[in-house]
């Protein structure tokens, strides 16, 4: 790197201007304009640009309803009501934001069993992974605080229960919790620094993005037959091929999330977090939001506290290793015919366990729980690390052009050499 | 791509009962309400019949907070009945330049009246128990609008050998059936202005509907603004894809 102004090769001289002495737009271009990217994405490739657009909602819609948000016990299912009645558009707001949770986990669930099934957790994509785990971590504290603020009795006693955790720990355990609380119940302390955590994470998690995005343009985006591109005849110009192919799936995303807000905006939610919090009058089932299901249903399927704790955590913190758990060379599992059986039945189980997970502590809910818990883990330590060794390949095509368009490179496409474009 | 559809299926499958996972409902009647449906909006002529039913007989102990007077022009109330309806209860007001709380005629701008001074009265009034607050109940309880409506037309005798606790009522639909509150509605209890029958089903479904409104002011205008932006974002989609053609024709 040299000290000096950047060679800038934009010939709008605001744009030069600007761009020779911070070259925004150079990155940009390289980034998000020219970026090779291999040609042979299937849809399943939006859901990244989904979730950062979901992100994006997330926070518009929560800045402005922490406009119109008292965080206090007396006060907060009261101020929520408020916005759904007398702020402008408020209702839309609150839909957008309750339901675009949802949607969040939703596409973070598909961009991951994307990631699971065509193996971009591979070299040289595990940290890119590992700090995709982090996001995932963090959404998860991120929705369980703000699931609290509303303060309704799912809100209190979802935040009781999932609090309580921590007291399994031995020795520092109901310290821990106390700590949480900043009292000895949940409590008007306890909304308040939920709800400036609430506020603080989806920031962080917005930095954890950047470096999610930075390591993937160092390494590249995998693609679904697992190989690398092996020249300019297997990539294409990130725009305006995938900004179009994203356009497509943004919209009927859209569409989606609409059909939720407009039509049914509670269905996923739970009829009793619109009974305000009452610490003396406990659910007969305290559930909590649906994409906390499994690992709610991991939590329960031990007869021991601490073990289910563990466990629960286990379940996510798993994910960190699976780069070197599967030693698979091979990265799609289109070509890993046992693999392949392995990971559907493993998907099939975590619909299972999200089902279970919603269902009370009893028979038979309580063995399937058991059976799947001891699955899921199976497949990470046991399946995935045996058939490393074990399974046999199908042969890898040479590569991604010949495998897209049935011969040897082709011509190139005008667009896939031509400069960056004039306007930028 | 097979294997794509069946998971989305499952996902469906699993989401769906998962998402309303706590409670075992009995299953409710099939009650018809002008608000069901995609396009449901509320009828007015029932909602204000509800309305009616609410300020004649649920008011006496069931509060709604959330609710203000003027609230009812939205189910078509003139600003002359609106006026009256709050002139009709006298609010608490102060302190005036005496420091004194002094009593009022309300106002449009007032929330409904609480019959009750505080949770404890409301109790003391009821055997025990706390009548809940009717400004959100229907999105409160599984089956919302329906529910009520089961509810209040579903007092029967106890099935032989149920034990009762005293001072309780047996109802169809009320989880563990034992419910504190006597049997609301008998025929004829309100007279509607528009000299519709006053049967006790007739005014369940009213209220309800009154009910499920003031849970839900807003779902009219969602519902219109869902509509436009669905067929807006249809229109969108199909451009976005044959831009998405074009763009990729040289690819192939």
């Amino acid at each position: 790197m040299s000290i000096g102004l950047h060679k800038s090769e934009f010939s709008n001289p605001v744009i030069r201007w600007v761009d020779s002495r911070l070259p925004i737009f150079t990155m940009m271009q390289k980034e998000y304009g020219t970026f090779p990217t291999p040609r042979n994405f299937n849809y399943f490739w939006n859901f990244g640009a989904l979730a950062m657009v979901t992100l994006m909602i997330m926070i518009l819609t929560g800045v402005f309803l922490s406009m119109n948000y008292t965080a206090h016990t007396v006060y907060a299912f009261d101020s929520v009501e408020r916005i759904m009645r007398d702020v402008n558009y408020g209702w839309l707001l609150r839909y957008v934001h309750a339901n675009g949770a949802s949607m969040f986990f939703i596409v973070v669930y598909i961009h991951i069993w994307r990631g699971m099934y065509y193996g971009s957790y591979k070299a040289p994509r595990e940290l890119l992974w590992m700090l995709g785990v982090v996001i995932f971590l963090l959404m998860m504290a991120t929705a369980f605080m703000g699931y609290v603020l509303p303060w309704g009795q799912m809100s209190f006693w979802g935040a009781t229960v999932i609090t309580n955790l921590f007291s399994a720990f031995p020795i520092v355990g109901s310290h821990i919790v106390t700590w949480l609380w900043g009292g000895f119940s949940v409590d008007n302390p306890t909304l308040n620094r939920f709800f400036s955590l609430h506020y603080l994470l989806p920031f962080v998690i917005a930095g954890v993005v950047f470096l999610h995005i930075a390591a993937l343009h160092i390494t590249g985006s995998n693609n679904p037959l697992g190989i690398d591109p092996k020249g300019p005849q297997d990539t294409i110009p990130f725009h305006p091929y995938y900004t179009s192919k994203d356009s497509v799936g943004l919209v009927v995303y859209f569409i989606v999330f609409a059909i939720l807000v407009f039509f049914m905006p509670n269905y996923l939610g739970h009829p009793d977090n619109y009974i305000p919090a009452n610490p003396m009058v406990t659910p007969p089932h305290i559930v909590p939001e649906w994409y906390f299901l499994p690992f709610y249903a991991i939590l329960r399927a031990v007869p021991d506290k601490l073990g289910g704790v563990v466990l629960m955590f286990g379940s996510i913190l798993v994910l960190f290793v699976l780069p070197w758990l599967d030693g698979s060379p091979v990265r799609s599992m289109r070509f890993r015919p046992v693999a392949r059986i392995a990971f559907a039945l493993f998907t099939l189980n975590f619909f299972v366990l999200l089902y279970v997970g919603g269902k009370p502590a009893e028979e038979p809910y309580v063995t399937i729980s058991r059976i799947a818990t001891a699955y899921y883990f199976a497949y990470f330590l046991v399946i995935l690390p045996l058939l490393a060794r074990l399974e046999r390949p199908l042969p890898l095509p040479e590569s991604i052009a010949r495998a897209v368009l049935g011969r040897g490179g082709g011509p190139i496409p005008m667009a896939a050499t031509a400069k960056p474009m004039e306007k930028a | 791509m097979r294997m794509l559809k069946t998971l989305a299926l499952l996902a469906a499958v699993a989401v769906a009962p998962a998402a309303h996972a706590a409670g075992e409902a009995i299953a409710l009647p099939e009650t018809r309400f002008s608000s069901d449906g995609m396009f449901g909006t509320f009828d007015r002529a029932s909602t204000q019949r509800g309305f009616q039913v609410y300020r004649e007989v649920c008011a006496n102990c069931h509060s709604m907070r959330l609710l203000s007077y003027r609230n009812l022009l939205e189910i078509g109330l003139t600003d002359e009945q609106v006026r009256a309806v709050a002139a009709d209860v006298q609010v608490q007001d102060g302190p005036n330049d005496e420091g004194q709380m002094f009593e009022r005629p309300g106002r449009p701008s007032d929330r409904f009246r609480r019959s009750f001074a505080n949770d404890a009265a409301a109790r003391a009034a009821n055997n025990g128990a706390l009548p809940p607050d009717f400004s959100v109940i229907t999105k409160a309880r599984e089956g919302g609008a329906r529910y009520i409506h089961a509810l209040l037309v579903g007092y029967e005798d106890p099935p032989a050998g149920f034990a009762m606790g005293e001072g309780m009522y047996y109802n169809r639909y009320f989880p563990g059936h034992q419910i504190a509150m006597a049997p609301p509605l008998n025929p004829d209890q309100v007279e509607y202005a528009d000299r519709t029958a006053a049967s006790v089903d007739q005014m369940a479904r009213d209220v309800a509907l009154f009910l499920h409104w003031a849970a839900e002011p807003e779902l009219e205008q969602r519902r219109q603004m869902g509509v436009k932006i669905v067929l807006f974002l249809g229109v969108l989609g199909v451009l976005a894809y044959g831009v998405k053609r074009r763009i990729w024709a040289d690819l192939h």
